[in-house]
């Protein structure tokens, strides 16, 4: 079996296996609070071998062990900044499901945001090469106007 | 003897597209309208080649035909006829197959019941042949569903299809996404035409307008039933994922509702009219490279069915060779083009623009986000995720303010706008939207301002919509008799924009309310034993084991009482063993009250110390039923706009319609 199809095939598992996933009462912390965070967590790292599920939503053993991995760092009192980071120098930043601002990430807001700014740009330039509003018509146009139609013509 | 007959079917398909290609080609040249005419008459006999050859494919798989690779390794017998017969698009070369039977059928059409000016319909005919002449190579010469497996190592028995795509909702759906992903293919075609025949002006925005309808409003089909199978199906109780795979098929979606706006204006008013070529060519990219990403292995998802980067590198080329010839022609044609038909801000035509760029920011979003982790990881190796959150955040921030115009755009003249004017005839709307998000904030717990707003949006642009029909029909200012009179006679074009729009609130409305106050529950319980969700109470009666037609099942039965302690539903969750193939898949159970659903999944069962119980998570998913309500709404709105009299594909006469003489061409 080749190495993706290994992937795929883990991922169908993933999904079959189905279960009471991330709030399992035999695996929740005591203190709600910490369980809740816990979970808001959950919900940003990815688990790393289903398709693009976090860790919230799959039933994987791999998902299961780093739910366990974090409530207990959560239960020794580390903040979400020191767990994240502790993930991503465990697994790299694929493991965090929202991307780290950083100059390699930029284009995931700039393009965006390029994509508006082109868009003010190119009415701006609309604008101006139409020159804005018509001039209104010399004495000599309405006179060729009035002498063709009648006013009520419209 | 009939998979062989279909494997000539296949490539006389090819040769046929070849034909029409060069025939039309030819024709146009020459100006000769025999030549056209065969090219012409080429493309529908290319369709009935290959609808044929699908044919064949069907019928190997509703005889469980296991000597044939593609049928061994994706039926099974123990299957349900439905599924034997879906089988034959569930397959990486059925699927792309089914995509070659869409792509000359539109082509067919076009060439049978488009009326379109002698040089445009010969240059676009012959797009459409080049385009069926890719993808049926590919298949005749990469992806070949109907070969044979060597004679004497025929299987007994197939390899099934994996149980989760056993389900009427996922059979229906690649044939409606690829109806509507194909569909832009024609207008792929007429745009890469206008640019050879340098004439792209008012009467061909109104030709490539059902074409886009159609297209459209398919793909909202198929997009939204993908979306409920995967709500129902994988038990994770949401709907939409931002996976790479839906993403592949929601870029083609976004950049053809911007086309079906921008279309507008070129047909009104002249403008745009570069600007709704290259959408047209962009939407049909798009959906060639949502098939290129998902059929590639690229992903890795349940959509990856072939992973073999000789095919995906094949499709990446086919991707090249149609896009990039278009934009290239796009890049040299366009500048000639004569597009510089004036617009101020405040008017119809500046409220369509803000839109496409709104749109086509949104577009950018999903685009960058779906391939950033691609190109990273390619160019220095370091993969990155990008995930829910980015896209909830950036596509919200581009998709409100786009929320927020529409009603007024929608109001608002052609060429030059009362703004104020538009405004006070939306006051009803806007008290309307204060009263529903203000209602929202003081009803529900817990508090979120933001879902306040959200549902405020989602009412806004329902009576927006509402308030600009009323005005149409003058409701409440005309005796009801004219109002009626006006009913019946407003063009079935304004009422499918008023369903679309009343849809697009809708599904706001949905969305932002069942995201909010969405709640979940999970308790391994005992049989007696019962867990509250959002006041309802779930209480475990029975567990039992079912036999289905290729599966056995752990069944829980729950009893789901609503806050009043009135009984809603019994619940029946299932655990399914799949037998042929081994699987363990969970069969979901959905209650639904107005609105709202009760979503129930049974997991493991376990030892506690009460006694032997099950794992039952449950979610209370309020609103929900608009999320998929909104999108029908508005694939129904594209369904009725299309219908329109003067937009049938074939008055087309410039004459019968009645739209502006077209510009000189540009040379």
């Amino acid at each position: 079996m080749t190495r993706p199809l290994q992937r795929a095939a883990l991922a169908l598992l993933a999904v079959a296996l189905l279960g009471g996933a991330a709030a399992d009462p035999a695996d929740r912390l005591k203190d709600p609070a910490q369980e809740a965070r816990a979970r808001a967590l959950f919900r940003d790292v990815r688990c790393l071998v289903c398709q693009s599920e976090s860790i919230d939503e799959s039933d994987a053993t791999l998902a299961h062990d780093l739910r366990q991995l974090i409530r207990g760092q959560i239960a020794q009192g580390r903040s979400d900044a020191q767990i994240r980071a502790f993930l991503v120098a465990r697994y790299g930043q694929f493991v965090l499901l929202t991307p780290k601002a950083s100059v390699g990430n930029a284009i995931l807001w700039a393009g965006p945001l390029a994509v508006v700014l082109a868009g003010a740009a190119a009415f701006a330039a609309r604008r101006r090469r139409s020159g804005g509003e018509p001039a209104p018509l010399s004495a000599q146009e309405e006179a060729e106007l009035s002498a063709c139609c009648r006013p009520d013509d419209d | 003897m009939i998979d062989e007959f279909g494997q000539f079917a296949l490539v006389l398909a090819l040769t046929l597209s070849l034909g029409q290609c060069a025939l039309s080609i030819a024709g146009r040249v020459r100006r000769d309208t025999a030549l056209t005419g065969a090219g012409e008459g080429a493309a529908i006999a290319a369709f009935a080649a290959i609808a044929l050859g699908f044919l064949a494919l069907i019928y190997a798989f509703a005889t469980s035909d296991f000597s044939v690779l593609n049928v061994a390794a994706n039926s099974h017998t123990a299957k349900p006829m439905l599924y034997k017969i879906a089988g034959a698009w569930g397959s990486h070369e059925g699927s792309i197959l089914l995509w070659c039977v869409m792509l000359t059928g539109y082509g067919a059409a076009m060439a049978a019941v488009g009326r379109l000016p002698f040089g445009l319909k010969a240059s676009a005919v012959a797009t459409q042949g080049a385009l069926a002449a890719l993808f049926i190579g590919y298949i005749v010469f990469a992806s070949n569903p109907l070969t044979r497996i060597d004679p004497l190592s025929v299987p007994a028995q197939g390899d099934s299809l994996n149980p989760l795509l056993q389900d009427p909702a996922l059979a229906a759906h690649p044939p409606f996404l690829y109806s509507g992903y194909v569909g832009f293919s024609v207008v792929f075609s007429l745009s890469v035409a206008a640019l050879v025949e340098g004439r792209v002006d008012p009467a061909w925005a109104r030709w490539i307008r059902p074409w886009t309808l159609a297209a459209w409003s398919l793909l909202t089909i198929g997009i939204t039933l993908g979306s409920y199978w995967a709500y129902y199906e994988l038990g994770w109780g949401g709907w939409w994922a931002w996976d790479p795979v839906e993403n592949a098929s929601f870029m083609p979606w976004l950049m053809g509702t911007a086309l079906l706006h921008s279309a507008a204006v070129t047909e009104k008013r002249g403008a745009l009219a570069s600007w709704t070529a290259l959408l047209g060519i962009g939407a049909f990219t798009l959906s060639m490279m949502g098939a290129f990403l998902v059929r590639s292995g690229v992903l890795t998802s349940v959509h990856a069915f072939a992973i073999d980067p000789k095919r995906g590198l094949a499709l990446l080329v086919i991707l090249g060779v149609a896009a990039g010839g278009a934009l290239a022609l796009y890049a040299w044609r366009a500048p000639k083009l004569k597009d510089d038909a004036a617009f101020t801000p405040i008017s119809r035509e500046g409220a369509l623009f803000l839109n496409n760029v709104l749109l086509a920011a949104a577009t950018a979003v999903v685009l960058i986000g779906t391939l950033l982790p691609l190109i990273r990881a390619a160019i220095d190796g370091t993969p990155i995720s990008v995930g829910a959150p980015y896209y909830n955040l950036t596509f919200t921030a581009l998709v409100a303010p786009a929320l927020v115009v529409l009603p007024v755009g929608a109001l608002l003249a052609w060429k030059r706008a009362d703004l104020a004017g538009a405004l006070q005839r939306l006051i009803v709307a806007a008290l309307v939207a204060l009263a529903a998000a203000l209602a929202v904030l003081a009803l529900t717990e817990p508090r979120s301002a933001l879902a306040a707003a959200g549902v405020g949006l989602g009412a806004w642009v329902i009576a927006g919509a509402l308030a600009e029909a009323a005005e149409r029909v003058k409701l409440g200012r005309a005796p009801l008799g004219e109002v009626g009179r006006r009913a019946a006679g407003l063009p079935r074009g304004a009422w499918g924009m008023t369903l679309a729009h009343v849809g697009i609130g809708v599904f706001a409305l949905g969305a932002a309310y069942e995201t909010a106050w969405r709640s979940e529950t999970t308790e391994a319980l005992t049989l007696g034993q019962s867990i509250r969700l959002a006041g309802f109470e779930l209480r475990l009666d029975r567990v039992a084991e079912v036999f289905g037609p290729n599966y056995i099942a752990g069944r829980a039965y729950i009893r789901v009482t609503d806050p009043r302690g009135r009984g809603l539903c019994e619940a029946e969750p299932e655990r399914r063993v799949y037998a042929a193939g081994g699987q363990d898949v969970s069969q979901v159970a959905i209650c639904g009250r107005g609105l709202d659903q009760v979503y129930v999944v049974a997991g493991d069962r376990r030892v506690t110390p009460g006694g032997p119980a099950v794992l039952v998570r449950a979610y209370w998913n309020p609103w929900v039923r608009l999320v998929f309500a909104g999108p029908l709404l508005m694939a129904l709105g594209g369904l009725v706009s299309l219908s329109d009299r003067r937009l049938r594909f074939a008055v087309t006469s410039r004459a019968r319609v009645g739209v502006a003489p077209a510009p000189a061409p540009a040379e």
